[in-house]
């Protein structure tokens, strides 16, 4: 077990746990905060992974933007953690049904997709050749992604007006 | 560097710990220092002396009031979110902590030499922001709440005109790797980004005063993150007790005292090594002079702490001087002055460069 073994297992584990938690949580803020962890925890794979761009974004856009925003909308509610979150066991056959085809699918795919396997490498930073694909081949796409978020803020904007 | 350096002989997993380890040696006497600075620079400009009773003028007054936070009684509020509360200033230094793992101290230390290293720093501080709401929320008091609420909400917004800055940097450099940009600063005080990098002729002269700008946008804006005066309205003392900290007593005060103070360091370093040269020298260095080439890194790490210090020491100076800005008044700053005219730089030198 080398060092990367130990960092991989160390940000699996966070990301796993902390997302159960999420999920069984009664407690909103509660599960807010583990929505931290688990973004955290999974932008520590990326970097892992070699893809250290999407890493330091997921924790820039989701960490610091999208779950602060969360954490405030929470907050501002005022004793939102009195609201009794209604959870119990309904439909039990439907959804173990569904969920039980779900997973073995997944479990399917997982085990007869011929996965590429590729040589341990220090990986390479993926910014600059990032930039390049973004700039010439998906230029299009991008100019059209950055218009659409344009519209969705002056919407906000135009809504929050009223 | 450091990292590969010790795994050579004690394995790489010893190594990692160590590593993470060495800038503790530098957060914690330098906290010492810059709240022993702070008391006497802000007791000197009110004509005061400060403290002068432990050690020479004071000294030691630090180390004997962390002295006593530590026998303090750990008191949390009884109506207070336990689990939270006590998390809070742990994930709010972690924050704090992780943010020097890319910060260059001199060119034979810098913990991480990734070539996101900005990014990276912006990454890691919206930790800061959560551990502040969390603290804020735990606490389960008005004040606490809304001193909270109003950090993260300046935290945020401030963030936008930093980012511009510091993209209007990558435009000119071409590089996000903080090493290679302190390396490019390096040989000549004019090479400095505030003084238009390396870039020469008529571009220089007009790129001067928009670099000066930029430098004035980004120190605004990272003090806002800080929250310090004349952004200090989250522990604005006279209407909010003193914030999200209102509830804390003890060591937990005082993790948030440190992650404070190593917060101010965090932003005046990254403001340094973007445009005041990172760790170099502005004169040459001795150790090339007299041939001593180990001699340079200690320099180049004193001129790097030289300037971080003078940053952080111009903060306490203008904490002293302003007062705070109200909160309307916060957001219009933000919004309707530095954002547009750090678009405008960015825009302005992304011009140039392609001409």
């Amino acid at each position: 077990m080398n060092l990367y073994d130990i960092i991989f297992y160390l940000f699996a584990i966070i990301t796993i746990v902390s997302a159960t938690f999420v999920v069984f949580t009664k407690n909103i803020v509660y599960a807010a905060y583990n929505l931290l962890l688990t973004l955290f925890g999974i932008a520590g794979l990326y970097v892992l992974l070699g893809a250290d761009f999407i890493g330091i974004v997921q924790l820039i856009i989701y960490v610091g933007g999208i779950l602060i925003l969360i954490l405030f909308g929470v907050m501002l509610t005022n004793k939102i953690t009195d609201v009794p979150i209604k959870s119990g066991v309904l439909q039990v056959i439907p959804a173990s049904i569904g969920v039980g085809m779900l997973a073995g699918i997944l479990i399917l795919i997982v085990t007869n997709i011929s996965w590429r396997n590729m040589e341990l490498t220090v990986p390479e930073s993926t910014i600059g050749s990032l930039g390049m694909l973004l700039m010439n081949e998906y230029i299009l796409i991008f100019e059209l992604l950055g218009m659409l978020l344009l519209i969705a803020l002056i919407g906000a904007a135009n809504i929050a007006r009223k | 560097m450091i990292f590969d350096y010790i795994s050579s002989f004690l394995g790489a997993i010893p190594a990692a710990v160590i590593a993470g380890l060495v800038p503790m040696v530098f957060i914690i006497p330098f906290a010492l220092f810059a709240v022993y600075w702070e008391r006497k620079v802000s007791a000197h400009m009110q004509d005061r002396l400060g403290p002068m009773r432990v050690g020479y003028h004071g000294f030691l007054q630090t180390i004997a009031d962390i002295l006593k936070l530590i026998q303090k009684e750990d008191i949390v509020a009884s109506a207070a979110d336990k689990p939270l509360f006590n998390i809070a200033p742990v994930l709010t230094f972690t924050g704090s902590y992780a943010a020097f793992a890319a910060i260059p101290f001199s060119s034979a230390y810098i913990g991480a030499n990734i070539d996101l290293g900005v990014l990276y720093i912006i990454g890691v501080s919206g930790l800061v922001v959560a551990g502040l709401l969390m603290a804020g929320w735990a606490s389960n008091n008005k004040y606490s709440l809304l001193g909270a609420m109003r950090s993260a909400a300046q935290i945020v917004s401030y963030e936008i005109p930093t980012v511009i800055v510091i993209l209007t940097l990558f435009s000119m450099v071409g590089t996000l790797n903080l090493y290679e940009l302190s390396e490019l600063q390096s040989s000549n005080m004019f090479n400095w980004m505030i003084f238009g990098g390396t870039v020469t002729g008529w571009k220089k002269i007009v790129l001067i005063p928009l670099m000066f700008a930029a430098f004035l946008i980004i120190y605004l804006t990272t003090l806002a993150e800080v929250n310090r005066t004349p952004f200090d309205i989250p522990e604005a003392e006279s209407e909010l007790v003193s914030g999200y900290h209102t509830e804390y007593s003890g060591m937990k005060f005082a993790m948030f005292f440190l992650a404070e103070y190593a917060n101010m360091f965090a932003v005046s370093a990254i403001v340094t090594s973007l445009f005041l040269g990172g760790y170099h020298s502005p004169f040459g260095y001795l150790g090339n002079t007299i041939g001593i080439t180990w001699l340079v890194p200690i320099e180049q790490f004193f001129w790097f702490a030289f300037k971080g210090i003078a940053l952080v020491t111009v903060q306490m100076w203008l904490r002293w001087t302003l007062p705070r800005l109200r909160v309307d008044q916060l957001m219009v700053v933000c919004w309707k002055y530095l954002i547009p005219l750090s678009f405008l730089i960015f825009l302005i030198v992304s011009l140039l460069m392609v001409l």
